[in-house]
């Protein structure tokens, strides 16, 4: 069960997202990328991860890693009174349009990204969307940081309980802030 | 107009050479011209007519595409996996691949448009006859079938003339199939010209079908009165026997409604329709009800109201026979595409038919004939009623809270559902006695029972929730204004100047199917957002309907509020899904009526008019179908930009404008022929927003044109900025793209947005009379 689609009807195809095992797998991603790039969409601003929203974990790891943030959907105002500027926000479909565009120069203008996460979209369109960006992004890594298994990601976490995501998350940033 | 196999026998003719006998003389074509337009380039536009236009816009509005998987399955050379660059054994790689699947989406579209307008024609034209005007709205409308005068360049007068029409329509969906087969189109840019084309070709059909029922059956034309009629279960008398219809072709419905009335039996039957057909029928009788839009089949078929369940077609559940089986009430299959697998007794005695249906000996016919139809449906619900008492599938609490208790906590229920609703915690709560949770769920299941096939304890889940939301089920009485048609010439002439010099903020079109993100409480909030803004707002199919689901707190819909004419502040039902054709025909109409271009075949110029000019988008908040798609194509070759809401993003590929490639947003200033810079007006042409609250600001946005006025321009931003601070709690980062000049800036933000644009190092543009078009530059046109 855990490297199904959390919505079983969900078949990729041949290539299939990795299962990220443990955490130390997504910092060595993140160490080891020139240009990541966090996306975060709506759901983070609702879900609840224990006693956090996942909004909380995005700003930590945003701040942790170094990694410049983009808030999709209307989240933009939320972060602000979280007392959180992303680097760009934008609608979820413009983002992953930018990504696979080899030209594009990036929010910074320094270039295009090689590593790609992405949380809190709701999982049928993050589906579609990680499918575009496998498809047609050149050089681009992708991790799902949601808790449910994106086959169509390079990496994705299998489906896994809210203590368990909650465990990786908080791994993730403390070795990030090392 | 011209008419087809013209005949003309002479059976003996005396001349002074001869003497002729048996004389008889076939012409393929007789054509009586008296429209005085001259014809434009493209008359009955073939598939490559007008590939120059898509590409224009297909070089800003690039497809980004989504794959649903990473193979292609068409053919025996495959699976093919085309994953991230690979092509498949016939060469094909994964965008042609893509932009193939989404033509295919949009022909099942187009075609089912079509051959529904062809049964309606050949109908109507059986039984009114060939010379039957096309009065669609009386000396209100004098533009009528605006779709067709544009892309076909003819002015059809009677029911006859849209005969060529369909054949042109038929000729073109199969030119354009046999595209998609191994082998044929390769390239992606291609398919999607296609695409456009097939949308075109779509709303030729709609308009076809919908001025051809509403010049025959005695539609509301053209009528921003159109009767309040009544939606919802509530409203449905469940002492009277009733008949359900669903789908979308109201022709077997009339048959039911015209027997009633002549047996005197109106009145006595409750007679109600699911879908678009339910439109259409309280269009031919304002007496007929509306039940709800497609999701609620399930809901309505369990609760074991109707009597006779009678099926046309498209959207029809494939499953409705075995539903309707169920709850012991017989179906009648009306439509060639839908047969249901039920014998065909078209032929036989009415008598028999319904001696069969009521006994129970067969569970439904097939009945081609409307008015057998409808002399079958009425004699047997009236017979059948007694007998069934209502019988319903919907489980009582108790029989809840037992089920519930089996529940093997698999949680297969919720990774069924396209919503990821929390089913398996609500029955957790139900097996205790608390049906609160599965209650919650009503208002946002999108009633497809996906749950219940996964269940591994074949719960009948839906069901539950439907029986945990009863009271809300009940108390569903509400009042929607009738499918009024067309938009009158009066209307558009009171509206066509400040819509294009954007004094009227936009036009909304909310359209579409009811596969809803989060239920329709959503588009209530929206449509009630812009009409109060003072954009004009269009509904059409179950959209139309949802909007009519809330009540306000004096108890009123948003139809009993708003009033059903084509202006500022107004929600205007026009009708069904095929009456989708008079809002692309509204917006072609302010080019004709109000700026005076020729429309006969002109269709590229018009096109581009609309684009730069007319401040209209669409919302398909809940689009789930090929007929969704295709009609979006429709406007997308109009150049009229199309939100979806999440879901919509499973139609596997978007338009995309990129605003911060300025090279992408230059137009010809038809004054001087000098390239001008106009922002990204609009920025996208299909476009899945995540949010209720992201498709709110998009909308605001895509409603700028090229053409605004600074007055204009000063009102949309206006909109935009106040949507963008309430909903996102922040200020645009793209003011700087849309200011072309002082004046642009509303008055009462200049301050705020001064110090931005001296931030971003903001220079004036002029406002240019744009277009893509370099044939429409006029200062060329005096040199040559």
């Amino acid at each position: 069960m855990a490297t199904e689609p959390w919505q079983k009807a969900e078949i990729p195809g041949p290539t299939k997202a990795l299962i990220i095992t443990k955490p130390e797998v997504v910092v060595a991603m993140i160490k080891k990328a020139k240009r990541p790039l966090l996306v975060v969409g709506h759901e983070a601003a609702e879900n609840q991860v224990g006693d956090k929203k996942l909004l909380d974990y995005a700003i930590r790891l945003s701040k942790m890693g170094k990694i410049p943030m983009v808030a999709t959907a209307h989240i933009v105002g939320e972060l602000a009174g979280l007392g959180f500027k992303p680097e760009g926000f934008m609608p979820a479909v413009d983002i992953a349009n930018r990504l696979v565009d080899p030209e594009w120069k990036g929010l910074d203008g320094n270039g295009q990204y090689d590593l790609a996460m992405i949380m809190g979209i709701t999982y049928y369109m993050e589906w579609v969307l990680f499918s575009g960006l496998k498809h047609f992004g050149q050089n681009l890594k992708t991790i799902s940081l949601d808790r449910y298994y994106h086959p169509q990601a390079s990496w994705s976490f299998p489906n896994i309980s809210i203590e368990n995501w909650a465990q990786n998350l908080d791994v993730i940033i403390g070795k990030l802030g090392e | 107009m011209s008419r087809k196999n013209v005949q003309i026998k002479v059976k003996e003719l005396k001349t002074n050479v001869a003497t002729i006998k048996d004389l008889e003389l076939s012409f393929g074509r007789l054509t009586t011209e008296t429209w005085t337009e001259p014809t434009g380039p493209t008359p009955f536009p073939s598939i490559t007519a007008l590939r120059e236009w898509d590409h224009k816009l297909l070089q800003r509005y690039k497809p980004f595409y989504m794959p649903y998987c990473d193979v292609c399955c068409l053919c025996t050379f495959g699976k093919c996996d085309l994953t991230a660059g690979k092509r498949g054994a016939c060469g094909i790689d994964m965008s042609a691949q893509q932009s193939r699947i989404v033509l295919l989406a949009c022909l099942i579209g187009a075609s089912t448009h079509t051959a529904h307008a062809r049964h309606m024609v050949e109908h109507l034209i059986e039984k009114y006859g060939h010379d039957s005007p096309i009065d669609i709205g009386g000396l209100s409308i004098e533009v009528e079938a605006t779709i067709l005068r544009l892309v076909c360049g003819v002015k059809p007068k009677t029911l006859g003339d849209l005969e060529e029409v369909l054949d042109y329509c038929e000729n073109q969906v199969t030119n354009l199939l046999s595209s998609t087969h191994t082998g044929q189109e390769g390239n992606n840019i291609d398919f999607e010209s296609k695409v456009f084309h097939a949308g075109m070709i779509d709303h030729v059909g709609l308009e076809v079908a919908d001025i051809a029922q509403v010049a025959t059956l005695g539609f509301p034309k053209a009528d921003p009165e159109a009767p309040l009629v009544d939606l919802g279960y509530g409203t449905i008398d469940s002492q009277k026997p009733v008949i359900l219809c669903i789908g979308h072709n109201v022709i077997p419905a009339t048959g039911i409604i015209d027997y009633l009335k002549a047996s005197g039996l109106h009145g006595e039957v409750e007679v109600c329709g699911l879908c678009c057909t339910a439109h259409d029928m309280t269009r031919y009788n304002p007496k007929a009800k509306i039940v709800g839009p497609i999701s609620w089949q399930l809901r309505f078929i369990r609760s074991g109201l109707p009597d006779v369940i009678v099926l046309d077609e498209q959207c029809v559940r494939t499953d409705c026979l075995n539903e309707a089986q169920k709850i012991h009430t017989p179906v009648v299959v009306t439509s060639e595409k839908n047969c249901m697998g039920l014998p065909n007794r078209t032929n036989d005695p009415a008598d028999e038919i319904v001696a069969d249906l009521v006994e129970g000996k067969v569970a439904g016919v097939l009945i081609l004939d409307p008015e057998k139809v409808g002399e079958v449906v009425a004699r047997t619900a009236v017979k059948v009623a007694p007998n069934r008492k209502k019988f319903k599938v919907i489980p009582n609490v108790e029989d809840i809270v037992v089920g519930a208790k089996t529940c093997k906590k698999c949680d297969d229920c919720r990774r069924a559902c396209p919503q990821d609703l929390h089913i398996m915690e609500a029955v957790a709560d139900a097996s205790t006695g608390n049906l609160d949770s599965l209650s919650s769920l009503y208002d946002i299941c999108i009633g497809c029972g996906r749950c219940e096939n996964a269940c591994q304890m074949d719960l009948p889940l839906h069901s539950y929730i439907v029986k945990a939301g009863e009271k809300k089920l009940k108390e569903e009485q509400f009042k929607i204004r009738s499918g009024r048609g067309a938009i009158q010439d009066v209307e558009i002439r009171n509206v066509g100047s400040p819509i294009v010099l954007g004094e009227i903020p936009g036009v909304l079109a909310v359209v579409g199917c009811s596969n809803y993100p989060h239920g329709g409480k959503e588009v209530v909030d929206i449509i009630q957002e812009f009409a109060n803004r003072k954009f004009i707002v269009v509904t059409s199919g179950c959209a139309a309907m949802t909007a009519a689901m809330y009540k306000n707190e004096e108890g009123k819909t948003l139809y009993e509020e708003y009033p059903g004419s084509f202006e500022a502040g107004g929600i205007v039902n026009v009708g069904s899904c095929v009456a989708n054709a008079h809002i692309a025909g509204a917006a072609i109409k302010i080019a004709n009526i109000f700026a005076k271009r020729n429309l006969r075949a002109n269709y590229e110029e018009i096109a581009d008019y609309i684009h730069n000019r007319v401040g209209a988008v669409g919302l398909a908040w809940g689009a789930y179908s090929q007929k969704a798609a295709a009609i979006g194509a429709g406007f997308w070759r109009l150049g009229v930009p199309v939100i979806v809401g999440p879901h919509g993003a499973k139609y596997r590929r978007m338009l995309l404008g990129r605003k911060d490639r300025e090279e992408d947003w230059y137009v010809h200033d038809a004054r001087t022929g000098d390239r001008v810079y106009v922002g990204p007006a609009p920025e996208h042409l299909f476009y899945a927003a995540e949010t209720k609250e992201e498709a709110m600001v998009m909308i605001a946005k895509l409603c700028m044109r090229p053409n605004d006025t600074t007055r204009g321009r000063a009102i949309k931003l206006t909109h935009y900025i106040d949507l963008h601070k309430r909903l996102y709690g922040a200020m645009p980062e793209d003011i700087d793209l849309y200011v072309r000049n002082e004046l642009d800036i509303p008055i009462t933000m200049k301050d705020e947005i001064r110090k931005i644009l001296e931030d971003k190092k903001w220079k004036e543009n002029r406002i240019p009379d744009p277009t893509l078009l370099p044939r429409m530059i006029r200062k060329r046109k005096e040199e040559a």
